[in-house]
C-alpha cells in the first residue's frame, strides 16, 4: 500500500514539475497541463499570440550519455520520434513575426488520441524507474543556455568547439540550430567538410562564422568543390581557401566565376597569379567588390601609383585590397610627405601597409631624434622600410636605433 | 588558474596614469584599456565544467527477463560553459579623469573599480596640472594651432625673450588677481594671507582657467616654450594664449604643441606608455600610487568635507569650522 501510494505520489510529483514526460513505451504521455500540448497549440495560437508560439522539439536521445537502447515497445512495433520544435524568442528582431508551427515528425497517428493517464493511476515498478523527472524546459527562450544540455545537436556542437553565445545573438540562427538534427543534417556537412580538408580544429571556428553551412544542400557544396577543382585549384588550397572564407561555398558557382574573372581583369594578372591571390586571401571572393574597387581607385589616382606598381604591392601584400581607404591614404601621406620616401621604395617594400600608423610615426620620430632617419638606399646609414617595420621593438632600439628599449620609452614620452 | 582573474579582479581598484599619444581622442584610449583589460582578464579565466550525477534507465536482461536498472552516469552540465554563456567579464568600469582634447598630449588621469570615487574626490582637491606649450611666432590660424586655416603672416624679429618675459609676468600677475578673487577668502583676514603666503590659495568652486605659474623655458625664434601651471584650463584655452601672447608682442603665434606633464600627483614618470597598458602593468601602477592618493585625499579631505556639507558657506566658515573639529591644519607642503 505504501509502495503504491509512493508510486502515486512520485507520478504526480514528476507530471507537477515536468511538462512532458517521456516513458519508453510507445505512447505519448502528453500530460495536457497548461501550454504544452501538441494539438491545442496547432491551431489556435497560430492565429492568437504572436509573440509566443511554442512547439517543441526535444530529441529523445539526449539521455544517450549511458548508451541504452529504447526498449521495444508492447504495442507498437517500431520505435517513434517524440519531437516538438521549440522556437525561441530572439528579443527585439522577430516581433510581430509569426514562428512557423514546425511539424511533429513520427508521431503515431493512433496515440494522438489515446487520453492522458490519470495522476491516480497504478504505476509499475518498471514504468515508475522509467519515469526522467527533470526540470521542464522553457517554451521560449533569450539564449541557448536552458537547451544546450537536453539537445543533442547543440551539446556535440559545443563540444566541436562552436561559440553558440555568438551564435545566439545573430537573428534566426538559434531557431534554425535548435530545428537541425545531428545524424541527419549536421554530420553528413561535417563530414564533408573533413573530405575537404578542414582540420578538426578548426571546424568549431569554422561553424561559428557560418552556421548557414549546415541548411546549404550537400549536392551544391559538391557541385562547388568540383568547379573550384576544375579551375584547377589544389586540394590544400581549396582547404585554405575553404578554412580561410566560411562563406566560400554558400556562394553560387556562377557568382565565384564571376569574382575570379573581376580580379583577373582588374589587375591583369595571369591566371596563375589569381589563384594564388585568392589562395593568400580567401575573402577576396566572398566580400564585396565595391571597396575592392574603391581601394584601387585610391591607389591609382589619390597614391599615384602605376599600374605594375599596384599590381607588384597586391600580389605580395592581398590585404591592400580590402583595408579601410582612411587608414590607407593617411599611411601614406605620412610615408610620403613626412617620411619623404618615393614611389619605387614603397612598392619595393609593401608591408608597410601590414603595419599600424602610430607604431610606424614614433619609430621615424626616434630615429629623427637620434639623427638615424636615413631611408635612401644610395646614403649610408640606410634604413630598410621592412626592418623598421617588422621588428620588435626590442631589437628595433638595440640594432637599428643603437639605443636602449628604455630610451625608446622614455622618448615616447615626449611626443 | 580561476583564482588568477579573480584574484586580479579585487586587486584592480584604484588610480593610474597613462601617457594619451597625440591625435587620438581621450576616449578610445580609455576604451582601449578597458578592452584591453577584459581580454586579459578573460583569458586567464579558467572555466569549471560542472558535472550532473543522472539516474538514466537502461534495461539489462536478468534471470526474470527484461529488467529495468538505473544505472548512475556523470554528465558534463554545458549550460555554465563559456562557449555557452559568453565571455565572463563583459564590463570594467574605468573612469577618465581630466580630459585631454584630440591634439595635445601628456598624462591621462583613469581610475579602475573603486578608484572612481577617488578621482571624483581628486577632482574636488582642484590640483594644479603642468603643461609644456611649444609655439611659433609668424603666423596666425582660426584655432590658434598649426594645422589650422591661416588667417595672417607677420614678421617676429623685433622679438626678443625679456618682451616675452614681460609680457609672460602681466599675464601672471592678472592670474594672480583672479586667484585671489575666486579664492573665496576675505583679502583682509590674517588666515587669507597665511594661506597665500604658503602658497595654498585655491579656488575650490568652478572657476574660469587660472594659470598659477608661468615662465619661458626655451626661446629660438620663431619657436618659443612654455612652461604653465594651470588650474581649470582646457588645452584650447591654453593655444588660445599662445595666440593672445603673439597679439601682445605685435605679432603672431601658433601653437604647435601642448603637452600635459603633471596632473596632480601624477607625473609624467608614472605614467603607462601604449605598449604598457596591459594587467600585470596596471596593477603594479594602481598599487604604486594607492598610498600617494590616499595621503593627497585625507590631506583635503577638510576641504572636501566642507564643500560637500555646507554648499553655501564661503569658504573662510567652512574652514574655519573644519579647524575646529578637525584639527587638521593646512600643511606646509604646496600640492
Amino acid at each position: 500500500m505504501s509502495s503504491l501510494c509512493h508510486r502515486i505520489c512520485y507520478r504526480w510529483s514528476s507530471l507537477r514539475i515536468i511538462g512532458l514526460v517521456w516513458s519508453s513505451k510507445q505512447e505519448i504521455k502528453v500530460v495536457p497541463v497548461a501550454s504544452y500540448s501538441l494539438q491545442s497549440r496547432f491551431g489556435l495560437d497560430a492565429r492568437q499570440c504572436l509573440l509566443t508560439q511554442k512547439l517543441w522539439m526535444l530529441k529523445r536521445s539526449d539521455l544517450s550519455s549511458s548508451a541504452s537502447s529504447l526498449p521495444p515497445s508492447k504495442e507498437d512495433g517500431n520505435g517513434y520520434r517524440f519531437t516538438e520544435s521549440c522556437i525561441l524568442l530572439n528579443t527585439g528582431h522577430n516581433y510581430g513575426k509569426t514562428e512557423l508551427p514546425c511539424v511533429v515528425k513520427d508521431v503515431q497517428s493512433g496515440e494522438l488520441d489515446v487520453p492522458p493517464h490519470s495522476p491516480f493511476d497504478e504505476l509499475s515498478e518498471e514504468e515508475a524507474l522509467q519515469i526522467e523527472a527533470s526540470p521542464s524546459l522553457p517554451p521560449t527562450s533569450f539564449t541557448l543556455c536552458d537547451y544546450v544540455d537536453q539537445s543533442e545537436t547543440l551539446t556535440k556542437l559545443v563540444l566541436l568547439g562552436v561559440d553558440l553565445s555568438k551564435l545566439e545573438r545573430r537573428p534566426n540562427v538559434a531557431n534554425m540550430l535548435l530545428r537541425l538534427d545531428f545524424n541527419r543534417d549536421v554530420k553528413e556537412r561535417l563530414l564533408f567538410l573533413k573530405d575537404i580538408g578542414v582540420d578538426d580544429h578548426l571546424l568549431g571556428a569554422f561553424l561559428t562564422s557560418n552556421p548557414f553551412i549546415l541548411t546549404e544542400d550537400v549536392e551544391n557544396l559538391r557541385m562547388r568543390i568540383q568547379y573550384l577543382q576544375s579551375k584547377k585549384f589544389s586540394k590544400e588550397a581549396i582547404s585554405r581557401m575553404v578554412s580561410g572564407a566560411p562563406y566560400l561555398l554558400n556562394f553560387s558557382v556562377e557568382r565565384l566565376d564571376n569574382r575570379l574573372a573581376f580580379y583577373q581583369r582588374e589587375l591583369r594578372l595571369n591566371v596563375q597569379k589569381t589563384r594564388d591571390l585568392v589562395t593568400r586571401l580567401p575573402k577576396l571572393l566572398t566580400g564585396s567588390l565595391e571597396p575592392v574597387k574603391e581601394n584601387l581607385k585610391v591607389c591609382r589616382i589619390e597614391l599615384g601609383f602605376r599600374d605594375n606598381e599596384i599590381q607588384h604591392m597586391v600580389i605580395s601584400v592581398p590585404k591592400l585590397l580590402l583595408a579601410s581607404k582612411k587608414k590607407l591614404t593617411r599611411l601614406f601621406d605620412y610615408l610620403h610627405n613626412t617620411m619623404g620616401i618615393p614611389h619605387h621604395l614603397i612598392t619595393k617594400f609593401p608591408q608597410v601597409f601590414n603595419a599600424k600608423f602610430l607604431r610606424i610615426k614614433d619609430r621615424h620620430l626616434f630615429l629623427e631624434h637620434l639623427g638615424r632617419a636615413q631611408y635612401d638606399p644610395t646614403q649610408p646609414n640606410y634604413v630598410s622600410l621592412d626592418k623598421l617595420v617588422a621588428t620588435p621593438d626590442e631589437v628595433f632600439c638595440v640594432e637599428i636605433a643603437k639605443g636602449t628599449l628604455l630610451d625608446f620609452e622614455a622618448f615616447q614620452k615626449t611626443l | 588558474m580561476a583564482g588568477g582573474s579573480r584574484s586580479a579582479l579585487l586587486r584592480l581598484h584604484g588610480v593610474f596614469a597613462v601617457y594619451k599619444p597625440p591625435g587620438i581622442h581621450w576616449k578610445r584610449t580609455r576604451d582601449t584599456v578597458e578592452s584591453k583589460l577584459l581580454n586579459e582578464l578573460n583569458t586567464l579565466e579558467q572555466p569549471v565544467i560542472q558535472q550532473q550525477i543522472r539516474f538514466v534507465p537502461s534495461l539489462i536482461n536478468n534471470e526474470n527477463g527484461n529488467e529495468t536498472q538505473l544505472t548512475v552516469t556523470q554528465v558534463p552540465v554545458l549550460a555554465s560553459h563559456p562557449r555557452v554563456t559568453g565571455p565572463r567579464f563583459v564590463g570594467l568600469k574605468v573612469g577618465a579623469g581630466h580630459r585631454l582634447d584630440w591634439q595635445s598630449s601628456g598624462v591621462l588621469v583613469l581610475g579602475v573599480g573603486n578608484g572612481n570615487k577617488q578621482l571624483n574626490g581628486l577632482h574636488h582637491c582642484h590640483l594644479t596640472k603642468e603643461y609644456i606649450v611649444k609655439g611659433s611666432f609668424g603666423t596666425a590660424t582660426e584655432d590658434f594651432s598649426n594645422t589650422g586655416r591661416v588667417i595672417e603672416r607677420t614678421t617676429y624679429d623685433h622679438i626678443t625673450q625679456d618682451r616675452l618675459e614681460r609680457i609672460i609676468a602681466v599675464v601672471q600677475g592678472s592670474h594672480q588677481r583672479a586667484l585671489l578673487t575666486y579664492s573665496d577668502v576675505d583679502l583682509k583676514s590674517q588666515e587669507a594671507y597665511e594661506l597665500a603666503s604658503r602658497g595654498l590659495l585655491r579656488p575650490m568652486n568652478k572657476s574660469p582657467p587660472i594659470i598659477t605659474a608661468i615662465r619661458c623655458v626655451h626661446f629660438s625664434p620663431p619657436s618659443f616654450t612654455l612652461e604653465i601651471q594651470c588650474l581649470h584650463e582646457t588645452q584650447q584655452y591654453l593655444r588660445k594664449l599662445v595666440h593672445e601672447i603673439g597679439l601682445e608682442l605685435r605679432s603672431s603665434a601658433v601653437c604647435t604643441h601642448v603637452r600635459r606633464t603633471r596632473d596632480g600627483i601624477f607625473t609624467v614618470d608614472n605614467t603607462l606608455i601604449r605598449t604598457q597598458w596591459d594587467l600585470p602593468s596596471i596593477l603594479a601602477a594602481v598599487q604604486a600610487s594607492r598610498l600617494k592618493v590616499k595621503g593627497k585625499l585625507r590631506e583635503n579631505s577638510w576641504r572636501l568635507s566642507a564643500s560637500s556639507e555646507e554648499g553655501t558657506c564661503t569658504g573662510v566658515k567652512a574652514r574655519g569650522l573644519e579647524k575646529g573639529t578637525h584639527c587638521l591644519g593646512p600643511t606646509a607642503v604646496r600640492d
